[in-house]
């Protein structure tokens, strides 16, 4: 048996941003010293995160009873090792983002400012929550602050246009956890007694079959977050948020607080020893393998730069399930890598997107004729960020694909390496375009300059425009997203924490 | 003499009292009857706590009205169910005084505000005998003291809607009640007794008598429409978005709840639960009409345009849940029922003191007043939020602490359709309140901290109320009961089991355990 | 048969009046004829509830030692507070058809209801929601 130690650090991690949350609207008058809670609260959060990592590593499990509001509904917290892979990944990621975000906003010059950066750490909060409950309970309470505290994120800009898409989002996400997750919940609890996680499952033989693969379906439903088709559109809708939301909560946290909730309601309610016997897990896979594809399609007409990148999120984000949906060692391993690495990648990406907006107010990916030489270190960071997502070495994808198609191989599921192959294409259809278009498509400036001196031959008259001038976004959001595309990097030549991790949740089922 | 002993009698002499020395001291100086009203319902309900206290450490009380035993005299009787009742009643009461100074100063007119406070002190007194009675008799008297002073604070305010709206109520409360007076008739008849804990051992071999079944029909349709239960709720909506607000308030928040403990008293105390379950089919048909009520209440809520009618309709279908968590006859469920009564009074109470503090500050009543409100009033605001998301079942609020028991009761009970029933209805309700939360924070017409768009925009759209955005809240008489109570709506979404472990005993004690 | 309706007389007085009653309530659109149908209904009861009292051959019930057999005398004490709810009821009821009037200058339900009506809508077009003072 698991070694459980009890320390109330996962409750520190969740509610230090919870503190600074105070702290920050104490000191709403001064931007700086605002500005300094957030920082320092995520700095905090990683820490106490990192902290607990050496006991997880040790095969030791942290467990915290917070409180227990009723016979069945605690409040109770457990670090295992997929949780504190969740958690470092989001807590690393929000320092960057944190730094990202006080340059965008201010170059930008938003408005309620203290309210985004507020509702951020409450979101991030809640993420930890998620990450480390240790029940159905606690996860569907965190998940729920999730949705309501972005709301306000997402309708941060209070145009009709942001209102209504915000109006989207939390319908579908709200909507959905009431009406499906919740109810799978209840038939959870009614027929276990039990809301808490296990390591093989807690519902085999609580339920006759079809019961199961009701609650299994409610479940699925029910996690909107995860993006999964038909329930992806408020992915979409969220892009309307200002680009750091986008790149931590759309790309990281929000969605990936859905794929990691699927992952544990598959490993850890249902178990895979009852999913392999329900059969239920191949039609999950071959759902994830529609959305991938048909979200890919979607994302190869998208001329806005950040909606592109939320539909290859959507697919992305499915390739988590399809690859758990496998439930073998190699899927699960998978699964649990592509979580992190995609977080990198996609975040590079947004954080580029984000970067071009400022310095450029360019939304669509039409305008970017030749931006890689105005924005060269941003262009980079952009270019690995879209070879992670391709799967290309040296670029982390390649380990998440590389388990995925021996998960694949030991599942004995040949149609989903076509899958996996064809959507690689499709995520190069997508993303190739980009990076060509801003390095090899001339810049507008030098067509119309030729123009100009075409028109003006002879006359003698000098352009002041002439030049391609190197015009990057403030320094703060240009160095958050080189670290990005560097982390993307080193994920590929030194995985093994994180792989060791995966190992372990792995170990931990199976 | 222990005076504790005599509490059951003094939470509604005290108040009956008071009721005619209030509008007597209303004569010397108006200000007298606020103080006097807070100090009378503080009194009860520190006595009600004490009774309740009482109940919990030796079980049930059984005080006898001039010392006339049971069941010749008049028994007040008080076990868990009706102690925990007691509490709550009183305790909303009390808030809904505190509050009541500012609000009833501009809602009603100066002169009848002695008047008013007397009304209030009898509805009180009423809602407490209702609650605190053994005697069936005694329940119809006390019902329509109830009724006739919740028809006159009806009718007490200014808009002469609300007469309409008080005379309909009269005349469907008075069928209602009369009713309820045909059905003790006939047990009567049969029993030669009107004492609950007597009926019940005295009915049972009648069961089959046309004359009990009678009674029995006569019970529940007057009770229902007391309660405002689904299709008999026509008198509600009127009467509650046409009161002065705190009438609204109070009734929302007790009344109707008074009402639903009638009905289980009637339902489980002097009928057995074998007989609602066996020989008349009753609980098959408030399932159904409970079923109806949540759905219909939620959808008419959502096409409402005025605050306190969406309130209202919102109040039909929580009254739904109430009687719905007492139909299933399982201990989960029922327990759901009767946290249900102190929930929702909690959630509604504080939703309806919120738009009594929008109304005093800015004189509107529809949904669309409360656009930007957010930055206007934002402790009100804060607490309407708070209340709107107890009712649509947030986790750690109320709200899902009474879903949580319904739900798992209605899944233990084996009514898996129970289930979708309750989730669509949290969905129905999230439709109608984010469309308002949404409003209160993110209308786009309002937006201070960026004052040149601001002013722009709103010279733009010509805002027909040029109501200044500058924070402006309401005053702290009004706004510390209002977050007191949305306080408690987290609070007991927390700590629940503190209420839980009342109403767990008192849902055992009705369905026959000890 | 027969013996259900003659020996029962009391009853079907009562049943009738109550249905009258209840007709007029409901049925009748002005406001004081409600109220008229409100009494006889409520009426009715106490009529149904005094026969109930009746033992045949009893007397007054009263301490007295020729009075072997007596009507039961508690219908009678509920019904004398019956009565006051009534005249309670009524009362109530009066002063606010008395408002109604005054407002309204009617007492036709209908009336009253269009006037309702044209006012929510002229609130409608104007400024909505707000106070009427």
């Amino acid at each position: 048996m698991v070694e459980i130690v009890h320390s109330a650090a996962p409750v520190c991690a969740i509610g230090v941003s919870l503190v600074a949350v105070i702290l920050m609207l104490i000191s709403k008058g001064y931007p700086n010293l605002r500005e300094f809670w957030t920082i320092g609260a995520s700095i905090l959060k990683f820490s106490i995160v990192v902290s607990m990592l050496p006991t997880i590593l040790d095969g030791k499990v942290i467990e915290y009873s917070l409180y227990s509001i009723l016979p069945g509904l605690d409040i109770k917290f457990r670090v295992d090792p997929m949780g504190i892979f969740f958690a470092l990944t989001a807590s690393f990621l929000w320092i960057i983002t944190s730094f990202y975000s006080i340059g965008y906003m201010r170059a930008l010059k938003e408005h309620a400012q203290t309210r985004y950066f507020s509702f951020f750490a409450i979101a991030l909060s809640a993420t930890m929550g998620v990450a480390f409950s240790a029940n159905l309970f606690t996860t569907f309470l965190f998940y729920e602050l999730i949705t309501l505290s972005t709301f306000p994120l997402v309708a941060h800009t209070e145009t009709p246009e942001a209102i209504k898409s915000s109006r989207r989002y939390i319908a579908y996400l709200l909507g959905t956890s009431i009406a499906f997750q919740l109810s799978a919940i209840f038939l959870t609890y009614n027929a276990t007694g039990t809301l808490e996680f296990s390591n093989h499952g807690i519902l085999a033989g609580k339920a006759p079959d079809m019961l199961l693969i009701i609650i299994f379906i409610l479940f699925m439903a029910g996690i909107t977050k995860a993006a999964m088709m038909p329930f992806h559109s408020w992915l979409p809708a969220a892009m309307v948020a200002p680009t750091p939301v986008s790149a931590l909560l759309h790309a990281v946290a929000v969605v990936k607080t859905g794929v990691f909730v699927l992952l544990k309601v598959i490993l850890f309610v249902f178990g895979v020893d009852l999913l392999s016997k329900l059969g239920v897990g191949t039609a999950l896979a071959y759902f994830a393998s529609f959305t991938i594809i048909v979200a890919s399609f979607i994302a190869l007409r998208q001329d806005n730069l950040k909606l592109r990148l939320a539909y290859s999120t959507i697919s992305q984000l499915s390739y988590v399930v399809l690859a758990v949906a496998l439930l073998t060692p190699g899927g699960i391993t998978a699964s649990v890598m592509h979580i992190i690495i995609h977080a990198f990648g996609k975040i590079t990406l947004f954080f580029a997107a984000g970067a071009i907006y400022v310095a450029t107010r360019k939304t669509n990916i039409s305008e970017l004729n030749g931006i890689g030489k105005q924005m060269p270190l941003t262009m980079a960071a952009f270019t690995i960020g879209v070879l992670s997502m391709i799967g290309v070495p040296p670029a982390a994808g390649f380990i998440s694909k590389w388990y995925m198609i021996s998960g694949s191989i030991e599942a004995r599921q040949i149609p989903f390496i076509i899958v996996i192959a064809a959507s690689t294409i499709l995520n190069a259809c997508y993303f190739l375009p980009i990076v060509y278009t801003a390095y090899f498509k001339r810049h507008d400036n030098e067509i119309y300059n030729e123009e100009w001196r075409m028109l003006n031959k002879g006359y003698g008259m000098i352009n002041l425009n002439s030049e391609v001038r190197i015009k990057e976004a403030p320094p703060l959001m240009v160095v958050s997203l080189i670290l990005t595309a560097i982390g993307t990097l080193v994920l590929f030549f030194w995985p093994s924490l994180f792989l060791e991790l995966a190992r372990m949740v792995v170990g931990g089922v199976i | 003499m222990n005076i504790a002993e005599h509490f059951p009698a003094l939470v509604i002499v005290i108040p009956l009292l008071f009721a005619l020395i209030t509008w007597l001291a209303g004569l010397i100086n108006r200000a007298f009857c606020w103080v006097i009203a807070l100090t009378i319902t503080f009194l009860c309900f520190l006595m009600s706590f004490s009774i309740l206290n009482t109940v919990m450490h030796t079980g049930r009380i059984s005080y006898h009205m001039g010392a006339w035993e049971p069941p010749w005299g008049i028994e007040y009787a008080i076990d868990y169910l009706n102690g925990f009742v007691l509490v709550v009643v009183s305790f909303i009461a009390f808030i809904v005084t505190l509050y009541s100074r500012k609000s009833v100063g501009l809602e009603i007119d100066e002169e009848k505000s002695p008047a008013f406070y007397s009304l209030y002190m009898l509805l009180f007194t009423g809602l407490m005998g209702m609650t605190i009675t053994g005697d069936i008799f005694n329940l119809y008297v006390f019902i329509e003291i109830t009724s006739l002073s919740g028809y006159a604070l009806i009718a007490i305010g200014r808009r002469r809607n609300s007469l309409m709206a008080s005379f309909n109520y009269l005349i469907l409360g008075t069928i209602a009640a009369t009713f309820i007076l045909i059905g003790i008739g006939y047990l009567y008849m049969v029993t030669g007794s009107l004492n609950m804990a007597d009926l019940r051992e005295k009915l049972p071999p009648l069961y089959h008598s046309r004359v009990v079944l009678t009674a029995f029909g006569f019970f529940t349709v007057g009770l229902s429409l007391k309660l405002a239960l689904f299709p008999l709720h026509i008198w509600l909506p009127n009467a509650y978005t046409y009161a002065p607000s705190v009438v609204s308030a109070i009734m929302a928040a007790t009344s109707t709840k008074v009402g639903a403990y009638a009905m289980l008293r009637i339902l489980f105390t002097v009928f057995k639960v074998e007989f609602d379950l066996n020989v008349v089919p009753v609980t098959k048909i408030l399932l159904v009409l409970s079923c109806i009520a949540i759905i219909a209440g939620s959808i008419l809520a959502i096409s409402q345009t005025n605050i306190k009618r969406m309130l209202a309709y919102s109040s039909v279908g929580q009254i739904g849940y109430i009687v719905l968590g007492t139909t299933m006859a399982n201990q989960t469920a029922m327990t759901g029922s009767i946290i249900h009564i102190l929930n929702h009074a909690l959630m509604k109470g504080t939703l309806f003191l919120v738009a009594g503090c929008v109304v005093y500050k800015t004189g509107i009543e529809d949904i669309s007043g409360l656009k930007g409100m957010g930055q206007k009033m934002p402790f009100s605001m804060a607490a309407f939020t708070v209340g709107a998301l107890s009712m649509v079942g947030v986790p750690l609020t109320v709200g899902f602490i009474s879903k949580w028991y319904l739900a798992t009761g209605a899944l233990k009970a084996g009514m898996w359709f129970i289930l979708p029933i309750i989730l669509i209805s949290s969905l129905l309700s999230a439709i109608y309140f984010w469309r308002i939360i949404e409003g209160i924070y993110f209308a786009p017409a309002v937006s201070s901290q960026h004052s040149e768009v601001s002013t722009y925009r709103s010279l733009d759209h010509h805002n027909p109320h040029p109501v200044s955005r500058s924070r402006d809240d309401a005053p702290p008489g009004m706004l510390i009961p209002t977050l007191i109570l949305a306080g408690l709506c987290i609070f007991f979404g927390i700590a629940a089991y503190i209420p839980v472990s009342v109403a767990e005993k008192a849902a055992n004690m009705l369905l026959g355990g000890t | 048969m027969i013996e259900i309706i003659i020996g029962k007389y009391n009853y079907w007085i009562y049943i009738t009046l109550m249905m009258i009653g209840f007709y007029a309530m409901i049925a009748k659109g002005n406001l004081i004829k409600k109220i008229i149908g409100m009494n006889i209904f409520q009426t009715a009861v106490i009529l149904f509830y005094i026969s109930t009292g009746k033992v045949w051959g009893g007397t007054a019930p009263i301490l007295w030692d020729k009075a072997v057999i007596y009507d039961n005398p508690i219908p009678h004490v509920l019904m004398l507070t019956a009565i006051v709810v009534s005249v309670g009821t009524t009362a109530v009821a009066i002063a606010i058809v008395i408002r109604i009037y005054k407002e309204y200058g009617t007492m036709e339900e209908d009336a009253i209801l269009e006037i309702e009506r044209k006012q929510a809508e002229e609130l409608r077009k104007g400024n909505t929601g707000q106070r009427e003072i």
